[in-house]
């Protein structure tokens, strides 16, 4: 059965097309997506985000058990609040799930995961937790509102109770705190984001996910649906789980690499396996390609390099940059001339390094 | 969505033909399979002169989100494409009924029009197809 987010009548009273998302009952656009795509780039966009799933962890060992469960090393986070984006991989190195897991107290971490992912990952995670004596619970209970776009932050500081106000805006990237919302709602504010632009996301009580959501719209935070969403973090260079990688991708493959912590002594799941890969040599890389003919990149395009085959495997028009990119895995080594077979014509695109755009405009070089 | 203009005919897959003098149709999607697709950025149109076949593709239309083949509704010869739409693919969003037309075809078997569902037939399918 397709499951429904508490703001599922919300979006069709805005008239929203919808469509099943990894089991989800989910908004596509509102009206234009490439109107809701600049809304984000040139103002400020919301998303409905709760069919994410939260994973608290708790218990005395939760961070011995996290520098063994994840790829990135939890002895990052120093501070409370602070957040760090990581892959948690088998043994064979593959991706499992990508996650955001924030440090919320010496005991106590939260995860968010991908939906279409979750029960996989809530069996991973509750196995490896039994020998450290972590609880996982699950947090169905909230609701999760992504707010992006350069004026993003101001919008959702205007709603939040005067006395948390200036410690919110003082929040650093990529870090957590509590606040109160409109009528006093507790809210958790998270400056992270899938977009390339600055913002938060926001997880409230399901019972309070409308109101905040109506305070936003007032507030003039236009509603994005998930097409916006997918070429916005494809234009600000972020993987989608599933599309740019999976089990049998390991992290140095998906252009991951910043997110594998080898530190000394650490043994965490699928390290041997990525170390060994490295000794060995990566065999296939991630890349950026950008069509500057005329013409649309699409995942499972063919890809030509002098190295051999690869494929397309996020790629979409950018509506930023007006014409299309991807991301693609080719054969490692001397690519030579790139061409794309687009229904049996070879286009030359070119490979560039990403991300595409960031904070509203197109890097350079793309 | 806008009405539908009585005087098309269409296909199941929602490309509409517009019978016009001398024997031309000229061919664009309805204005149901626009906003299906959402937002358009690029028609793959036909050649002049190029030869198409009822029930065959003969464009491509891109959204952000898919390629979709255009099927033409009838078969003959190419003698007119809209170039407006290498530059405006969005034309088709703002007016698919007119401005956003595809391709004019010199059709080659009248017959084939009766094949087509009126407005009405079209219509109701659309309405099921929401439903």
């Amino acid at each position: 059965m397709t499951e429904k987010t508490v703001l599922n009548a919300t979006h069709r009273a805005l008239g929203a097309r919808m469509v099943d998302f990894g089991g989800w009952d989910m908004p596509i656009n509102y009206g234009s997506q490439i109107e809701e795509h600049h809304a984000v780039r040139r103002d400020a966009g919301m998303f409905d985000v709760s069919h994410m799933t939260v994973i608290d962890l708790h218990g005395a060992r939760t961070k011995d058990f996290l520098r063994h469960l994840l790829a990135n090393s939890v002895e990052k986070l120093k501070a409370h609040g602070k957040a760090l984006y990581s892959c948690m991989l088998n043994e064979q190195g593959g991706v499992i799930d990508d996650l955001i897991v924030y440090f919320l107290g010496d005991e106590f971490y939260r995860l968010v995961v991908n939906a279409a992912t979750r029960a996989k990952d809530l069996a991973w995670i509750e196995k490896q937790a039994a020998a450290f004596g972590v609880q996982v619970k699950e947090r169905p209970e909230f609701a999760m509102v992504a707010v992006q776009g350069p004026n993003a932050r101001a919008k959702v500081l205007g709603l939040l109770h005067e006395v948390d106000r200036a410690r919110i805006e003082k929040l650093g990237k990529f870090a957590a705190a509590a606040a109160q919302g409109p009528h006093g709602m507790p809210l958790f504010v998270a400056r992270t984001g899938y977009t390339g632009e600055d913002g938060f996301e926001i997880l409230v009580p399901a019972e309070h996910a409308v109101a905040l959501w109506e305070a936003l719209a007032a507030a003039g935070v236009a509603p994005a649906g998930l097409g916006a969403r997918d070429t916005l973090r494809l234009e600000a260079g972020m993987n989608l789980y599933g599309q740019d990688m999976d089990e049998t991708v390991s992290p140095w493959e998906a252009n991951l690499g910043w997110t594998i912590a080898l530190d000394e002594g650490r043994d965490f799941i699928g390290r041997a396996a990525l170390e060994q890969q490295k000794a060995a040599g990566v065999k296939r890389v991630m890349v950026g390609l950008v069509l500057d003919e005329k013409g649309v990149l699409r995942h499972g395009q063919k890809v030509l390099t002098a190295g051999g085959e690869g494929e397309i495997l996020s790629g979409s028009f950018a509506p930023t940059l007006e014409k299309a990119v991807a991301f693609a895995r080719i054969p490692a080594g001397e690519p030579g001339a790139v061409r794309v077979d687009i229904r049996g014509r070879e286009l030359p695109v070119r490979l560039v390094k990403y991300p595409f755009v960031r904070d509203g405009k197109p890097c350079e070089g793309i | 969505m806008s009405e539908i203009p009585g005087d098309l005919k269409f296909n199941k897959s929602h490309e509409w033909a517009r019978v016009e003098d001398g024997g031309l149709v000229r061919v664009g999607i309805s204005d149901h399979a626009q906003g299906q697709l959402g937002d358009l950025v690029y028609v793959e149109l036909p050649e002049i002169g190029a030869s198409v076949t009822a029930g065959n593709a003969a464009a491509v239309v891109e959204s952000v989100k898919a390629a979709s083949d255009i099927y033409s509704p009838v078969s003959g010869e190419v003698v007119e494409v809209n170039e407006t739409l290498n530059d405006k693919p969005e034309t088709i969003n703002e007016d698919a009924w007119g401005e956003g037309w595809i391709y004019v075809v010199r059709m080659s078997d009248r017959a084939e029009l009766d094949q087509l569902l009126d407005a009405g037939a079209y219509e109701e399918l659309v309405e099921n197809e929401d439903h």
